[in-house]
């Protein structure tokens, strides 16, 4: 039994922030909050540690009503975006001082700190001031502080957004394996859809003040309930197209007309809106079925292994993800295919119409 | 509108007494071309913002020369060298219309207001700020602002070059899409010349023709996205480019073939000369996949990226990462790996060995 908000809201003012909610996190892995800024995810976060009281709804903690309980009484560890530590202490002192506020002994202080500091490669600079290290290392310190003391809950509010590329990379992956094993709640707050994804565990997608969907991460990613839901979960956007379903066809605000994928069947006629990811609409064709796009071409984005080109079609703009590198020039006509076999259809209100059903 | 030249360009903070210095940038010969989209990539700490501010004139370089053209800008003040700079935080007039912080620059550069009208229009719509040029800027959300900066650095005809230092970190991904996207088109419609810094690669290698790859004060490659992702010269742009980066791996000559784990690997580059140094393997997780032969190896984890999978597998000791897509299926615990022969390169002290075969 892990952390549970019951029907939890939160007003600030007259604005209502976090509107009602009911949330059960996983006991093991990573719980993760996924939005954009501004999403609400850290005041979900704040109403978790107890650093706020929800305006109505309880907060559960392991079988036990915390609601209104302060985060002192609590044993939470938090960890902000940016790097906090004090200026004054050095690594070591920086790391054992939630130790020291709990009174323990300077042996066994020694021995938790050489312990973290070692599993964050942190030992050859336990005396050095935070002033003196990198960006990461600062990063590394602040997180040893809330390893180190074992507590129940540990909060992650984007702890690698400030971090250089590589870093990021680096820490994304050891950071689960220094939390696993461990007895405690993890939440991991991200605005970027690859991070929630390669981190795995749980990911609750969250949309101006309200959790949208909830589920192990590779399920809220593949069979997202809620166009929200499924928009959150893409890098590059989501393409999006209001069309009308008629039979077995589909049709286009243009006019044009596409067989309706065999994952679609069993729908009602009627208006829909379609979404696709971006690496469904390519520049080669895969598939028999695949559904030809030609489009004027807004920009072409080159990383080394791929090409990501944004293009005028059906009244909006598209995005195409292809493997290789595809140079097209700016207002050039573009011949893109659409993998309608990989879409997934909404109802207008955003609700997913689940295929076959 | 002008090629830049950097020309032997060192830099020092510190001047020691003994004579010994520690070199923020080492020695950097470049030549930026006229018109171009250019990137410098790297950590932080390579010297990619001293070699910025050099470049501006905010920074006096220990060593070397800067030319704009044909002409020697070293000495000049960033004021003398027409320049525009866009930082990584917006710096926007709260008190002035969307309107007026674009004019700005023009403004003080005592243009004619007709003229000025045309051009902030021009800019404004290429930027998508037409709707709020009469709106006070302070009213704008971050993205908002920062799209105020672009304009600004943007909006003067007749500037030499156009400086972005990291310009989207404050901005929130679903937002950087749409204005890395904006970026380079304006860059593929105004024409000026862009240098755009950032330890990102994925924005440097979406914005730029050419990237500069920065490490320890040098440069350690020049390429398009294509040339540092196929051939990376060094396996730190290896390491650096790409996520996650290529496989690098301990090999020995054996009978002038490269040998892993004890059997021979094929490479693009065979070694003709002699097997000194410090000899590595390089592959990118991309070109590894899973064979019913080759290299032993067992699957230690998998993580799911949505659109692939990162396969971590330990072979002989060493850590070897593979891509697979989505939808393909990954065997049992122990299997076998392959390297692709015409992306495995061998590289002698860090740096590739030898060029080998072009492809």
């Amino acid at each position: 039994m892990s952390l549970e908000l019951r029907n939890v809201t939160k007003q600030v003012g007259g604005e209502i922030h976090i509107f009602p909610t009911d949330l059960k996190l996983a006991d093991d892995g990573f719980n993760i909050l996924l939005g954009t800024t501004l999403a609400g995810k850290t005041t979900l976060m704040q109403l978790m540690a107890g650093l706020h009281s929800p305006t109505e709804g309880e907060v559960w903690f392991r079988g036990k009503n915390v609601t209104g309980v302060p985060v002192q009484k609590r044993n939470v560890s938090m960890v902000y975006q940016q790097f906090i530590n004090y200026p004054n202490f050095d690594v070591y002192e920086n790391i054992a001082s939630p130790l020291r506020v709990a009174g323990m002994s300077d042996p066994v202080i020694k021995q938790r700190v050489h312990a973290v500091s070692d599993l964050l490669r942190l030992s050859p600079m336990l005396h050095r001031r935070p002033s003196e290290l990198s960006g990461g290392q600062q990063q590394r310190t602040a997180l040893a502080r809330a390893l180190v003391k074992d507590a129940d809950l540990v909060l992650l509010d984007e702890p690698l957004a400030n971090l250089d590329f590589k870093l990021r990379e680096e820490l994304r992956d050891e950071l689960p394996k220094l939390l696993s094993g461990r007895d405690c709640t993890v939440v991991y707050a991200t605005t970027e859809p690859s991070e929630a994804l390669l981190l795995g565990g749980h990911t609750a997608a969250v949309e101006k003040g309200r959790v949208v969907q909830f589920g192990s991460t590779g399920s809220v990613y593949r069979d997202p309930d809620n166009f929200s839901s499924a928009a959150i979960f893409s890098e590059p956007p989501i393409n999006r197209l209001a069309l009308q379903k008629e039979g077995e066809r589909l049709i286009a605000p243009s006019g044009d007309k596409w067989p309706l994928p065999s994952a679609l069947a069993g729908a009602a006629d009627g208006r829909y809106i379609l979404a696709l990811r971006p690496h469904n609409v390519t520049i080669a064709r895969r598939h028999e079925s695949d559904v030809p796009l030609a489009g004027q071409v807004v920009v072409t984005e080159i990383s080394g292994s791929e090409s990501v080109i944004h293009f005028e079609v059906l009244g909006t703009t598209w995005v195409s993800q292809s493997h290789g590198v595809h140079r097209l020039a700016v207002g050039s006509i573009g011949n893109f295919f659409a993998d309608l076999g990989q879409a997934l259809l909404f109802e207008p209100d955003g609700k997913r119409v689940k295929g076959g059903a | 509108m002008a090629k830049v030249t950097l020309e032997n360009l060192a830099h020092t903070y510190f001047n020691r007494a003994d004579g010994a210095a520690e070199w923020a940038v080492k020695r950097v010969n470049l030549e930026w071309a006229d018109g171009g989209a250019f990137a410098l990539l790297g950590p932080s700490g390579c010297g990619k913002t001293t070699l910025l501010n050099i470049m501006s004139g905010l920074v006096h370089p220990t060593h070397g020369r800067i030319l704009f053209g044909e002409r020697d800008v070293t000495g000049l003040s960033p004021e003398e060298r027409n320049i525009a700079q866009v930082f990584q935080f917006p710096v926007v007039y709260d008190t002035m219309s969307v309107y007026d912080n674009i004019a700005f620059p023009l403004r003080n550069r005592g243009m004619a207001e007709s003229e000025i009208a045309t051009r902030v229009a021009e800019i404004a719509e290429l930027t998508e700020l037409t709707p709020m040029l009469k709106q006070r800027a302070a009213g704008l959300t971050a993205d908002g602002k920062q799209k105020i900066s672009l304009a600004r650095g943007l909006v003067r005809p007749d500037v030499n070059l156009v400086m972005f230092d990291e310009p989207l970190t404050v901005i929130d991904p679903h937002l950087k899409w749409v204005l890395r996207s904006k970026l380079r088109e304006l860059h593929q419609r105004v024409g000026t010349t862009m240098i755009y810094v950032t330890h990102d690669q994925t924005e440097a290698l979406t914005f730029a023709d050419q990237v500069v790859v920065m490490n320890a004060g040098e440069v350690v490659q020049i390429g398009t996205p294509v040339e540092l992702f196929e051939r990376p010269q060094h396996t730190f742009v290896g390491h650096f480019i790409g996520s996650p980066g290529m496989n690098v791996l301990p090999t020995e000559i054996d009978n002038g073939k490269a040998v892993f784990a004890g059997l021979p690997v094929e490479v693009a580059n065979p070694l003709s000369g002699s097997a000194d140094g410090k000899l590595e393997l390089g592959v990118r997780p991309e070109f590894v996949s899973f064979g019913t032969d080759g290299i032993p190896a067992t699957i230690t984890s998998v993580a799911d990226a949505g659109r692939y999978r990162i396969v971590d597998t330990q072979a002989s000791g060493h850590r070897i990462k593979l891509l697979v897509d989505e939808g393909e299926a990954i065997p049992a615990q122990d299997t076998y790996l392959r390297f692709d022969p015409g992306q495995t390169r061998l590289y002698r002290d860090g740096w590739l060995a030898t060029e080998g075969v072009a492809r």
